[in-house]
């Protein structure tokens, strides 16, 4: 074999899988070099995550503007504590607030955030104050149950009144 | 009965001890190659002629078998997704499993056999008709003129056909899907770009088959350059090649996917 | 310094068995000698003990004034760049063509330019008289040309010593006359001194000035090719000559026939 043939190959073979991780990384991997690798982070604490997992996205309008880093329990407040990375190019003001959300009835989970109007906006490392947890489906039946049985016992009583 | 048992548990133990110092030995010729792999860069015209061998002569093997395991993930994952109701995330089903499993293990694995065995038998037959001995009387040392290129042209080209291999595995996958089954191209890629994370899935897949081929090309170096000088020492090497590099990669992609799954904390 | 290997009480043995017990001979500088014995002796162990590449058990091997058994690798490798070996079947390099097998040594240990490499390599090919082969691969040649071709190779950066482990063995009664004249040459010309490992005595005799008998790893014999010729020893004359028994004997030795054919002699 001709040895400047076999440095063609060889540099063909090299461009081709250059060429396939570029592919992997922004077509697949959806690397987006704007963002110049930056992201920064905020806490929130939620009474319940429900099925929240780490690298879940973080929305805002629908919008994926980060991921969730790490969720661990929080022993002073007895609650769950989220990390989230966010985009450093998505800004969002101090009084926003995060709620786990799923995507569709049985989809993933996943952390809504809704712009508040503050002047000043959320820096690294700061906490989003209002934070709504997830749905637990067992409550809201007990719940919804509850206030039926309430309801009903609310009619007795006032027909009762009514009686009298 | 007892003798039975107890000769029983011995074969298992030196069964044990001789795969632990079959790693112990490969670990300390990795070293050895290491050591002798200062002046690389003075000889890469090897490497790159080596890289023909191990790289471009296995391109045709690992562009068709991406490309197959591709449109079989396809099939499968839009046969499972159709009943769900979900088939738009067969994009995100593909590529995952090609990016963090199939792409590295798989490619790693064609690679042993194609790339690693050759490897083995070459620099076992180069000792067995005294070309080391030889190129060692000429104070050339065979580590760093025949086995380090070799070890480094498996290194750098192993990536790169991963790389390759999953590629063609999404194509493959985009084929049968969206062309065949006609799957909305546009879900296929969003939901596999919002699903597919550069880091956790793209690199670390990288990665894996990064020390795979470490892995394999030590182990393949090794074998041929421990080969008795004999026919059947060198067919017996080949065939450890590539059962060791077979195991190799299967342990150390357990290994490794427990630690990227831990190490994200 | 007139003595260029010096080899004093050399004893070597793979794992139990012994293979040299007790080995002394020494080589002049510029002298051609030869090493005879019967396969399996432990001539080309010999060999590779000069050449550094196995370990002396006990005794000491010195090539140019150097005691080999101390050295570090680095230093070996220095000794080794004046030492030329020619294998027992060549040993080319079987993934480089002629051409870069002889300039292989230049290349890795010589700066010279890519032209000076050429007019080098194609001198040494010339002084083999394979002057046209350079572009064939070594699968390509016959195997009196690959001993030529190895030849050149080894003798390349005009090595102060030369080693030749059989260098006759499996060639056609021309291409070994060739061979023959052509070691006698290259030490003349180079002013090298050359050790032969051998079984060949015929030819041998015919270009070397001193010979060594080694049997069952001591020295038995040892004078010129005359002294040899005319030697008295029993086994040294089997040997010269050819002899299918005598003081080594025809069989090897077992136990009496009779116990092994199950004879038992009635009584």
């Amino acid at each position: 074999m001709n040895r400047a043939t076999l440095n063609l190959w060889v540099g063909i073979f090299v461009l081709l899988g250059f060429a396939a991780f570029l592919m992997l990384a922004f077509k697949v991997g959806n690397l987006n070099l704007g963002g110049g690798g930056g992201t920064y982070e905020v806490i929130a604490h939620f009474d319940n995550i429900g099925q929240l997992k780490e690298r879940a996205p973080v929305r805002s309008a629908g919008v994926l503007v980060g991921r969730v880093r790490s969720v661990s329990f929080d022993m002073k407040h007895y609650n769950a504590e989220v990390h989230m990375a966010i985009d450093a190019h998505y800004h969002f003001p101090m009084d926003s607030s995060a709620s786990v959300l799923t995507s569709g009835i049985l989809g993933e989970q996943y952390v809504g955030l809704d712009a508040g109007g503050d002047d000043k906006m959320l820096k690294n490392g700061d906490e989003i104050k209002l934070a709504q947890g997830a749905m637990v489906l067992e409550r809201l039946i007990g719940q919804f149950l509850f206030n039926k049985a309430q309801d009903s016992s609310n009619e007795k009583s006032s027909t009762g009144k009514g009686a009298q | 009965m007892k003798g039975g048992i107890v000769r029983g548990l011995q074969s298992i133990g030196d069964g044990a001890l001789k795969i632990v110092e079959r790693i112990g030995a490969v670990v300390l010729f990795l070293g050895q190659i290491l050591m002798h792999s200062g002046a690389i860069l003075r000889r890469f015209p090897l490497v790159i002629r080596e890289m023909y061998f191990a790289g471009v002569q296995s391109l045709i093997i690992i562009l068709v078998s991406g490309l197959f395991v591709g449109m079989v993930l396809g099939l499968q994952g839009f046969e499972t997704l159709q009943s769900y109701g979900s088939s738009e995330s067969v994009g995100v089903l593909v590529a995952l499993s090609l990016m963090r499993e199939l792409g590295p293990v798989v490619s790693a694995l064609l690679f042993a056999s194609r790339a690693g065995s050759a490897m083995t038998a070459e620099i076992g037959l180069m000792k067995a008709t005294e070309q080391l001995s030889a190129m060692e009387m000429m104070a050339v040392n065979p580590l760093a003129r025949v086995v380090a290129p070799r070890f480094w042209a498996g290194v750098l080209s192993l990536p790169l056909l991963a790389a390759l291999f999953g590629a063609m595995g999404i194509m493959g996958g985009f084929f049968v899907t969206v062309v065949m089954l006609g799957v909305d191209s546009g879900a296929f890629w969003s939901q596999m770009q919002a699903a597919v994370d550069f880091h956790h899935d793209v690199v670390n897949g990288m990665i894996k088959s990064l020390v795979f081929g470490v892995a394999v090309s030590a182990i393949a170096t090794y074998e041929g350059y421990e080969a008795p000088p004999t026919a059947e020492g060198v067919s017996g090497a080949t065939t450890r090649t590539v059962v060791s590099s077979s195991l190799a990669i299967l342990a150390l992609d357990l290994l490794l996917t427990a630690f990227m799954m831990k190490g994200w904390n | 310094m007139n003595d260029y290997v010096v080899i004093r009480d050399l004893n070597f043995g793979y794992s139990e068995r012994p293979v040299l017990k007790g080995i002394n001979l020494t080589v002049h500088k510029g002298g051609l000698v030869a090493i005879m014995g019967l396969s399996g002796c432990g001539k080309t162990t010999l060999l590779r003990l000069m050449g550094g590449q196995l370990q002396a058990r006990h005794g000491s091997v010195c090539v140019a004034g150097q005691e080999l058994n101390h050295m570090t690798e680095s230093q070996l490798y220095a000794l080794r760049r004046r030492v030329g070996m020619l294998f027992q079947f060549g040993a080319l390099f079987t993934d480089l063509s002629v051409f870069d097998n002889v300039a292989f040594q230049m290349r890795e240990h010589t700066d010279l330019s890519e032209s000076m490499i050429r007019d080098l390599t194609l001198m040494k090919l010339n002084a083999v008289g394979l002057r046209g082969v350079q572009g064939l691969m070594p699968a390509e040649l016959s195997g009196g040309m690959a001993r030529r071709v190895a030849l050149a190779r080894a003798t390349a950066l005009d090595p102060d010593l030369i080693l030749y482990d059989e260098p006759f063995t499996g060639l056609d009664p021309i291409s070994l006359g060739v061979i023959g004249r052509l070691i006698r040459e290259l030490n003349d010309a180079l002013g090298a001194t050359s050790v032969l490992v051998t079984h060949d005595v015929q030819e041998s005799m015919k270009i070397v000035d001193y010979i060594y008998f080694v049997s069952d790893g001591v020295i038995v014999a040892q004078g010129t090719p005359d002294e040899i010729r005319a030697s008295p020893l029993p086994f040294v004359h089997q040997f010269v000559w050819g002899e299918a028994d005598g003081p080594l004997p025809f069989h090897y030795p077992g136990v009496a026939l009779v116990e092994d054919f199950g004879l038992m002699v009635s009584s």
